[in-house]
């Protein structure tokens, strides 16, 4: 027997509620981390960050301890930071480059095919001690596509390609930026929490209905740096039209028209004159290489992709690429960084990092404020035993090509997958 | 001899102490007389403390221009993540003069500067400040403030939503 759903879905009424609980039971945090960081696809980490053999980056991936290296081989790997003896993390560091991993409590040592390569004492085993069984594990799946790291802790899950869906066109759209199509992770993190619960960051990073209130200060900044914003027209709360649209496996995406600037062959005032000709060069550079109609794709349009459940890569003021992860019901950690193309100049370089800064991030001109959004739902749904559903019918009832990034089309889209893998018989 | 080979520590740990004070008073504009024409303003990432913002992703890197522009949006009631305003008390030691440079002057202090705001957290944000100052008469002007904050990440700081 199914159990009992989170979302009411009436399609005859247009009517599409959420139940509240959703954000703030502990049972069900617990059980997402069973159902949904346990069977889905998770990101890890990008090629880029461990470019040569030995490099590696430790960090949390579905709340697992998880080192991200390259073998001498030049094979990227991922492992449990988990020493099988008795369990310390094997790897403290943030980053850096090493041949082993050595464990700080009785040293045993790890190579960088998670091999265990030296022990001390070893002849005290006396029984079916193994040290070839006992290296680092891996997860059950880990695979990439174009340099973005994906695991998966079910065995028996889809390929990544299979479940990445449509969602690849959207990262090709992103990593078409450069000529080679190579992408760097640009140095500097930024990691933050909020006190509230990660399916917010979700909605929050598509939804663009709450752009004009949320952001009005930055929309201001915008004006007041001589972009020309036009004013929503009829029927539109944004200045220009855009779609939202479901990729399939609760995956989404906006799409719309530029108004804002692009550090990608899009000019604004903020970028300064001498950006002008350079950013001519660019665009030029991907109307030969993609032609017009593709060129105006990756340098014309903001694309604000969700990879279910927890990966966003938002192409618009600048590309940031966002994960997050619940710590508790009632809280997340969020960490960001800059994609760059390896092509571009210093100034290219310099240009985009600053129009990061104009929107994203804990000290920008937006992300703060959806921060502090997101921190005021989580305060209001203490109410939730008796203000149990959240509305969320906006646009439902046109044609799914018709549902605009202001709708909350790609909102449901999420939200029926996740009641889907959270409801179904296991 | 350049103006800045006289200047005594105690006058630092004045103009110091005055800028704290403005700053948590929210007198931004008063604050932003400080600044030099081509003042600069960067919080590096709590991963890079001694990265370059050309090439690093920093949590501020604002020209004097962006800081105008910052000061319009904190001033402004939508800006939400500080209306109400957060309230912030500063406290700077260690204040030392670390390099003197004609009419310039190199100087850095610790400081731990909490911030509170209704029904939340309090958030300690521990670090040191390094400034570069231009001597005038009695006076300084801030060319380059520069704030490195020591928790590994933000974490549950959140956001550097004020100015720090
Ligand atoms: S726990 Fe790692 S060597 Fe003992
Ligand atoms: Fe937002």
């Amino acid at each position: 027997m199914t159990e009992k759903s989170y979302i009411i879905d009436d399609k005859e009424k247009n009517l599409f509620l959420l139940d509240r609980i959703a954000y703030v039971s502990e049972d069900l945090h617990d059980r997402e981390m069973e159902r949904i960081f346990g069977r889905c696809w998770i990101y890890v980490g990008h090629s880029s960050e461990i470019k040569n053999p030995g490099d590696f980056q430790s960090r949390y991936v579905a709340g697992r301890p998880v080192i991200f290296c390259r073998n001498q081989a030049n094979e990227i790997k991922c492992y449990f930071n988990t020493c099988r003896h008795r369990g310390a993390v094997v790897c403290v560091e943030r980053s850096g480059n090493k041949r082993n991993f050595r464990c700080v409590y009785h040293s045993w040592a790890y190579d960088l095919n998670g091999k265990l390569v030296g022990l001390p004492g070893e002849e005290a085993y006396f029984g079916e001690f193994n040290r070839d069984k006992l290296g680092l594990r891996s997860p059950a799946h880990f695979d990439s596509y174009k340099d973005f790291w994906f695991l998966c802790l079910d065995p028996d899950a889809p390929s990544l390609n299979d479940y990445l869906a449509g969602a690849k066109e959207y990262i090709d759209l992103v990593v078409e930026q450069s000529p080679s199509g190579t992408m760097d992770i640009i140095s500097g993190t930024q990691e933050y929490d909020i006190a509230g619960n990660w399916k917010l960051m979700v909605e929050n990073s598509v939804d663009d209905y709450h752009l004009p209130s949320t952001h009005s200060t930055w929309l201001k900044y915008m004006m007041n740096s001589g972009v020309k914003i036009e004013m929503p027209k009829e029927g539109l709360v944004l200045p220009k039209s855009g779609k939202a649209i479901a990729l399939g496996n609760g995956h989404l995406t906006t799409d719309n028209l530029n108004y804002r600037g692009r550090p990608v062959a899009a000019w604004i005032p903020i970028y300064g004159e001498k950006a002008k000709p350079q950013m001519a060069a660019i665009r030029q550079e991907l109307e030969e290489r993609l032609g017009p109609q593709r060129a105006e794709r990756v340098a014309n349009t903001n694309r604000n992709l969700v990879v279910f459940p927890n990966l966003v890569i938002n192409d618009g003021s600048s590309v940031t690429v966002r994960t997050f992860y619940p710590s508790g019901a009632g809280n997340m950690h969020v960490t960001a960084w800059a994609l760059g193309t390896v092509e571009e100049d210093q100034d290219a370089r310099a240009r985009r990092l600053d129009a990061f800064l104009t929107f994203y991030g804990p000290g920008g001109f937006a992300t703060p404020d959806d921060v502090e959004a997101l921190e005021m739902v989580q305060q209001g749904l203490k109410n939730w035993r008796e203000d149990r559903w959240s509305e969320m019918s906006r646009g439902m009832g046109k044609p799914d090509d018709e549902q605009l990034n202001s709708d909350e089309h790609h909102l449901r889209t999420f939200w029926r997958r996740w009641n889907e893998l959270m409801t179904e018989e296991s | 001899m350049g103006t800045a080979e006289n200047v005594s520590i105690e006058s630092i740990c004045e103009f110091l102490y005055h800028e704290a004070a403005l700053l948590d008073e929210w007198k931004l504009e008063a604050w932003e007389k400080l600044l030099t024409d081509d003042a600069t303003y960067y919080v590096p990432p709590n991963d890079q403390p001694e990265s370059d913002h050309r090439n690093t992703l920093y949590t501020i890197a604002d020209d004097r221009e962006r800081i105008r522009q910052r000061v319009i949006r904190l001033m402004d009631p939508s800006c939400h993540a500080e209306f109400p305003h957060s309230r912030t008390r500063r406290m700077i030691n260690n204040i030392r003069i670390t390099e003197r440079d004609d009419d310039e002057l190199s100087v850095a202090a610790n400081f731990v500067c909490y911030r509170f705001r209704r029904h939340e957290r309090v958030r300690e944000y521990v670090g040191c400040y390094q400034y570069r100052l231009v001597c005038q008469d009695d006076f300084f002007l801030i060319k380059n403030r520069r704030v490195v904050v020591d928790a590994e990440e933000l974490g549950s700081l959140g956001s550097v939503s004020f100015i720090l």
